[in-house]
């Protein structure tokens, strides 16, 4: 066991190098494939087909539609401030980008008598770090829409801001249950620690207000005003082309990291029920099976409950899901204490 | 006697506040119930019909383009050229020049026939009200409604494209849809 306060390094360079690299590759092949079964889920929870014109299946149809942003003029309102304007998009996807770095993809392997850890880098602060990458991730949505030059995107980034302040202190709070539970805050050491049990059972109250705050994190339906398509107030509204589709992929790869946390820290991560013991290489897919689960279940979500008022959304995550939080932390730490 | 707005104003009545445990089941029972409703549809299936793969079924009398007819024994037009459809129509669609049947030349059953029958379909409103008039029953809504076209003079169909057969036929509804 480590020193908490350690990053466990024991590969040499290049491993590191070529693990980015294919965390980094797959993460992206994956993005669009999600963003299609998204829509198509989607048309069937609400009695059509979805896409299905492009290529086989409609597969092809982010693809064209990456295509057509690409080919966009870029353009940008007389009042915007260029540099900020152009930086914002990409502080919001690099941050998403590197919160993908943490998520434990399985456990150390031995290849060629090297050991090899099966995600990006096991840091001791774990979800401390994703919050951390959640709160600057802020800035791209508070300079995206301050930026723009737009009254209407600054009322959507003030919404944004407001919403994902109120909402991460829930979520932290929620995985302070499961850090206390299981004593470290190294998510392969949480991993491990669910041995027994997944999380989600005896943490049941945190699952639940994580996942409610990640959906506001996210910017998913119910919670979703920052986009709020029939109010058409979104950071970024003045965005088009290129830089549109980086915010559009970082929402996305949030949801991925989101889904993975929660995964991770209520799901058992690579672990299996029923004392199942696959080899070494298929707890990426494990993982990653389980990842599509929780998407699947953001979209579910999303088909069904519409939009929250502002006020409700204020005072849901003040006044109830904030308290609750609190109480299962200290009902937790109280349990694990005695 | 002047106006007092306090007269107009109407008490809302409201619910007593619900209660914390009925919130948190508000919050948490109502959103399964929800999730309930949407998964119904993925086992329902999507309801869409392909369009260009697949036509809506149309009921038997539904009212699509016209379709001139002939008498099946002999092949005469059933059309005698009488104008009725024309003067019929409210949208003044129908164009109809008689002309006389020789014995040389005999094309419909009755003494006249008609020399040129156009319908402009851009005109149409598909009321049907040419079929009631027709007194031999020679023109008739048939079931065809794909009938977009590049130029306004390619909708004025003739008398030989109402005549001949349709190409494409819109399906007709079954007894159970």
């Amino acid at each position: 066991m480590t020193a908490l306060a350690d990053v466990s390094y024991f590969e040499p360079w290049w491993a590191q190098i070529i693990k980015s690299i294919a965390i980094f590759a797959v993460i992206f092949a994956i993005l669009p494939v999600l963003i299609v079964y998204e829509r198509k889920l989607l048309g069937r929870f609400q009695g059509r087909y979805g896409p299905n014109r492009v290529g086989p299946f409609g597969l092809m149809q982010p693809l064209a539609e990456i295509v057509k942003f690409a080919m966009k003029e870029p353009f940008r309102t007389t009042t915007s401030i260029g540099t900020l304007y152009r930086l914002a998009p990409v502080i919001s996807i690099i941050t998403a980008v590197g919160a993908l770095a943490i998520i434990p993809w399985g456990d150390v392997q031995h290849i060629f008598g090297t050991r090899f850890g099966l995600y990006g880098i096991d840091v001791s602060i774990g979800p401390l770090y994703v919050f951390a990458l959640a709160g600057i991730s802020f800035y791209g949505v508070m300079l995206g829409g301050w930026a723009s030059g737009s009254k209407y995107s600054f009322l959507g980034a003030m919404r944004g801001a407001a919403q994902l302040i109120s909402y991460e202190v829930s979520q932290s709070l929620a995985l302070v249950g499961v850090v206390i539970t299981a004593g470290t805050l190294s998510l392969t050491g949480i991993v491990h620690a669910q041995e027994g049990m997944w999380y989600f059972i005896p943490q049941i109250v945190g699952f639940l207000i994580y996942m409610v705050a990640s959906f506001a994190e996210t910017n998913r339906a119910p919670f979703d005003l920052l986009e709020a398509d029939s109010e058409i107030i979104g950071y970024f509204t003045e965005y088009g082309g290129t830089p549109f589709v980086s915010y559009l992929f970082a929402e996305y790869a949030n949801m991925i990291v989101v889904s993975a946390i929660a995964v991770t820290l209520f799901f058992g991560g690579w672990l299996l029920p029923f004392g199942i013991h696959p080899p070494g290489w298929v707890d990426p897919f494990v993982v990653l099976a389980k990842i599509v689960i929780v998407f699947t279940f953001f979209i579910w979500v999303r088909a069904t409950l519409p939009r929250l008022r502002y006020d409700q959304l204020m005072s849901f995550g003040w006044k109830i899901l904030l308290p609750l939080a609190t109480l299962n932390l200290l009902v937790t730490a109280i349990v694990v204490v005695t | 006697m002047t106006y007092d707005p306090s007269a107009d104003v109407i008490e809302v009545i409201r619910e007593p506040a619900p209660s914390p445990a009925a919130s948190v089941y508000r919050t948490f029972g109502e959103t399964l119930r929800g999730l309930k409703t949407t998964f119904a549809r993925i086992a329902e299936g999507p309801t869409t019909i392909q369009y260009p793969e697949e036509k809506t079924p149309v009921y038997p009398r539904f009212r699509g383009r016209h379709k001139l007819h002939r008498f099946e024994d002999t092949g005469l037009e059933k059309c005698v050229g009488c104008s009725l459809c024309a003067a019929a129509c409210p949208a003044d669609c129908i164009r109809v020049v008689a002309a006389e049947n020789t014995p040389r030349n005999r094309v419909s059953a009755g003494e006249r026939y008609a020399a040129v029958y156009e319908i402009n379909i851009s005109r149409c409103i598909f009321c049907g009200y040419c079929e009631v008039a027709c007194p031999f029953d020679a023109i008739t809504m048939g079931h065809d409604y794909e009938l977009s076209d590049y130029t306004r003079s390619d909708l004025i169909f003739t008398k030989e494209m109402l005549l001949a057969e349709s190409i494409e036929r819109a399906p007709l509804r079954t007894e159970d849809e």
